[in-house]
């Protein structure tokens, strides 16, 4: 068994010196001490530090000598085994011994010197992840910025250089602030819905809350509850932790408790704004009458157990020209100018209703429908009109025209009733029935005719008609002009009795008239057949009670809204088109009120 | 007298026993878990408070209640981040690295609690969600972070088989100088795919490549495949590239268990920043459109 040495030198040149030496031995030491077969001047090595010995299935065994180990292919062990067949390397110090089979089948170790530690510490490097990614500074740096400058720096910049404009009401002005939708707390209520891409209409400046008056530069119509002073006036004592609040919020530029924001609160999403419960009325008429001294409001806080009875709109005396509101626990006696029997009309075996049955527009008797037609959103009833409700049994018929139709009397005005009546007894008489007209007749249609008798007759047809048992009076009450002619009582009806609450026909349309109106007994028009509290209360309690097949439990809402207090809450219907939040009433007009103005 | 030394000393022993012993705790165990009993106190009480709490019209940021959930989040997350700054700096005193590493994890996670809260459930395409949502990725690194710290040494140590990094590198040159000589007989294609093999850099991978442990563009392997077996040389060059490879196969191990030890801070450091940022700009936003 033979040993190839070969090591392999450098000059300072760099020049590589190769000398070759052959061992014939079975087994080698390797160290410091100048004895050993192969000789490394190293401090780093041993005396005698690792024994190859050649065994004899071929392998090399390597054993250290001393207590210290060698690396073995980068391994630092005390001993191993080297295949020459696919070679090894021994690391000793600096030396670097290649063992590996000659073609010859001799083994052959190169040794050679390497310089020490070389880039080392530079190559651990590459095992941190860093070496592969990003360098996390660098990431921050452009995850900081572009976040500053796209979410912060540009709506702000675009903010404060914007050129103020009016607010537009019809929310159709786009804002001029850029990347600001960014900011959104959350989706504008369906009412603002058109100002999602203008937020500056309603955060006017910088760092200040929204106030009132940006809010009431659009909603102009909408009625105040009361004014100011008032309401502070009538609310109760804020619990100490909301006073502290709003103490910091008011210091911070907050309007308020009052202001427009502490109810309608923004960004809640695609909804309505709710109704305020029971307690949000009660909070202040509970007991309002304790800080409001001059109020004519009577405390309420619960529909079933504390609510004023109702004051409906009447006409105290005829011709008034306003309504006045019942007296609580009065009744009320209606002077409408009218002569109108609900229970003749209503009786289904009496001569109004044998008419009815008589007549192909009816063809039964009289129900309430046939004279009381409701409004177009169902809630309410339009003006009785006598022309549509009352004429077709209450005819004015006055004669036949040429033509063949029926000539009437006009309704409405006592003007157009003389008129009418006076054309009567001048002009050309309308045969009835067909009769041969001889030539040179008085009265034909030819232009040579006359009628020289004195215009007596119209004004007895007049005074007929208007006296106590004419046409008119059979409806109307007769009184005398005020240059003492004959006329009729103008009729005076308000559009709506309960002023102060809204009330919709529709949601109760499950109920009979007659189950609230105690239409069937009123034998006189002076009956105000409004229905009282009580007999709400059969179904309507608080909002407190149970809920039953018969008890609604009612909050304040139901009847009553804030802004307007008569005006229709629309807060659980689906929205439709831009209108306002409240149906405000309609205005108080009534007959009498126009003919007032009407007449000179 | 002598006795009130005596107990001094004996105190004093005591107390040094116990610092001995805390060195070797666990900072998630740091004083009996006092940090895990404070975060839970914390998230605790602002759930009560939540639910307890009516908010008028509805639980959000902008409630009284809401602001006090912001203001004590944006104190956490401002505290939090300064455990960078922490420990880059050598402090002696009550400043313990490890008790506010302790606090880190678990006012950390706490924090998922107070944010969640804090934004009343209300999310939306904004610069408020933007940040909520950069800080559930940063709580949800960090989480990764804490387990991958308590799991993962034990698996880099049983892969290291008691060789240090330089060692691993060390045999993978050893293996190279034995293939450059080993290759000097092969044919031109052969040596070829000895040379890519050499020349790959052992730290090339991708972190992708190097997170999943899959290097499909490996040299050494594509030289195994490509090599012959025809001659002794290609033989012994096969043998020490298959040695090449395990050498390989335990470097990449060790960059493996690395990469996934060290990759959540990638996302972590940067998204805090990032997070402090959106924070800023929520802060800010949300008082100028107030």
């Amino acid at each position: 068994m033979a040993f190839l040495i070969r090591t392999i030198d450098y000059t300072a040149a760099g020049r590589e010196i190769v000398r070759d030496r052959v061992a014939a031995l079975t087994s080698l030491t390797v160290g410091r001490a100048a004895e050993c077969d192969i000789h490394l001047p190293d401090l780093a090595v041993e005396q005698q530090h690792v024994r190859i010995e050649s065994l004899p299935d071929g392998t090399l065994a390597v054993t250290a000598l001393g207590t210290l180990g060698f690396t073995l292919d980068g391994r630092v062990v005390s001993e191993g085994v080297i295949d020459p067949r696919t070679g090894g390397e021994i690391a000793l110090g600096a030396a670097r011994l290649a063992v590996a089979r000659e073609a010859d089948g001799s083994i052959a170790i190169t040794i050679r010197q390497v310089a020490a530690e070389e880039g080392k510490s530079d190559a651990l490097r590459g095992f941190a992840l860093a070496s592969v990614l990003p360098s996390k500074r660098a990431m921050s740096w452009v995850f900081a910025s572009a976040i500053l400058l796209l979410l912060l720096a540009i709506p702000v910049a675009s903010h404060l250089l914007r050129t103020p404009v009016k607010n537009d009401p019809t929310g159709k002005t786009p804002g001029q602030v850029v990347l600001d939708a960014a900011w959104t707390s959350g989706e504008m209520s369906l009412k603002h819905r058109s100002l999602e891409n203008n937020c500056e209409s309603c955060h006017v400046a910088a760092f200040e809350s929204v106030q009132d008056e940006t809010c009431v530069s659009c909603h102009k119509d909408t009625g105040d509850h009361a004014a100011m002073p008032r309401l502070a006036k009538g609310s109760p004592e804020l619990s100490p932790g909301d006073a502290v609040q709003w103490r910091i919020a008011q210091g911070l530029g907050k309007e308020g408790p009052l202001g427009c924001v502490s109810c309608h609160s923004e960004h809640e999403g695609p909804v309505r704004q709710k109704a305020g419960g029971e307690a949000f009325c009660s909070d202040c008429h509970k007991d309002l009458g304790t800080r409001l001294t001059d109020t004519k409001l009577t405390a309420a806080h619960d529909f079933g157990k504390a609510h004023p009875q109702f004051r409906p709109a009447y006409f105290a005396s005829f011709g008034a020209a306003k309504p006045v509101r019942a007296a609580v626990g009065a009744k009320p006696v209606e002077r409408s100018g009218l002569k109108f029997p609900h229970n003749v009309h209503m009786d289904a075996r009496g001569g109004a209703a044998r008419m009815a049955v008589s007549l192909g527009q009816y063809g039964k008797p009289l129900e309430c429908k046939d004279c009381h037609s409701p409004t177009a959103d169902k809630a309410s009833f339009t003006e009785v009109k006598m022309e549509d409700a009352c004429e077709g049994c209450h005819s004015l018929v006055s004669g036949r025209t040429a033509i063949g139709g029926f000539s009437k009397l006009r309704h409405g005005d006592v003007k157009d009733l003389a008129e009418d009546l006076a054309r009567i007894s001048t002009g050309p008489r309308v045969r009835i029935g067909p009769v041969r007209q001889r030539p040179g007749q008085l009265g034909s249609a030819s232009p040579y005719r006359a009628d020289f008798g004195r215009p007596v007759r119209a004004y007895i047809g007049l005074s007929n008609a208007l006296s106590a048992g004419g046409v008119c009076t059979e409806c109307h009450l007769p009184t005398t002009g005020p240059t003492g002619q004959a006329d009729l009582m103008p009729v005076n009806l308000p559009d709506r009795f309960l002023t102060s609450g809204y009330f919709n026909h529709e949601a109760h349309s499950r109920e009979k008239c007659s189950d609230c109106h105690a239409a069937g007994t009123s034998k006189a028009a002076s009956d105000l057949l409004i229905p009282d509290l009580k007999s709400c209360r059969t179904c309507h309690l608080g909002a407190t009670a149970v809920k039953t097949k018969k008890i609604v439990p009612s909050d304040c809402a139901m009847c009553h809204a804030y802004h307007v207090p008569s005006g229709q809450w629309q807060g659980l219907k689906p929205p439709k088109g831009p209108s306002p939040h409240y149906k405000p009433p309609p205005a108080k007009t009534a007959v009498a009120a126009k003919l007032a103005k009407a007449r000179p | 007298m002598a006795s009130r030394a005596g107990g001094g000393a004996k105190n004093r022993f005591t107390a040094d026993e116990k610092r001995r012993d805390s060195d070797h705790v666990s900072f998630l165990k740091h004083r009996g878990f006092r940090w895990l009993w404070i975060a839970l106190g914390l998230s605790l009480l602002a759930t009560a408070g939540y639910l307890l709490i009516d908010q008028e019209p509805r639980p959000n940021g902008g409630t009284w209640y809401g602001y006090t959930l912001g203001t004590i989040g944006f104190g956490l997350i401002v505290w939090l981040s300064l455990l960078g700054v922490r420990k880059r700096r050598a402090n002696p005193g009550a400043w313990s690295l490890k008790a506010w590493t302790s606090a880190h994890v678990y006012l950390g996670l706490s924090l998922a609690v107070v944010g969640t809260l804090h934004t009343g459930f209300q999310i939306g395409w904004n610069v408020h969600t933007l940040a909520y949502v950069l800080m559930l990725l940063v709580i949800v690194t960090g989480i990764y972070g804490v387990v991958v710290y308590a799991a993962l040494p034990a698996s880099l140590s049983a892969n290291s088989r008691e060789m240090t990094r330089a060692q691993m590198l060390d045999a993978l040159t050893a293996i190279d100088r034995q293939l450059e000589s080993a290759a000097q007989p092969l044919a031109r294609s052969e040596a070829d795919l000895v040379i890519a093999a050499l020349a790959q850099d052992v730290f090339g991978g991708s972190a992708i490549a190097r997170l999943t442990g899959r290097y499909p563009r490996c040299a050494t392997a594509r030289a195994l495949t490509g090599m012959g077996s025809g001659s002794e040389a290609e033989q012994r060059v096969a043998a020490l590239l298959e040695k090449r490879r395990e050498q390989l196969t335990q470097i990449r191990g060790a960059l493996r268990i690395r990469a996934m030890l060290e990759v959540w801070l990638f996302v972590h450091v940067p998204l805090t920043i990032a997070l402090i940022a959106a924070l800023t700009a929520h802060v800010i936003s949300v008082f100028y459109y107030w």
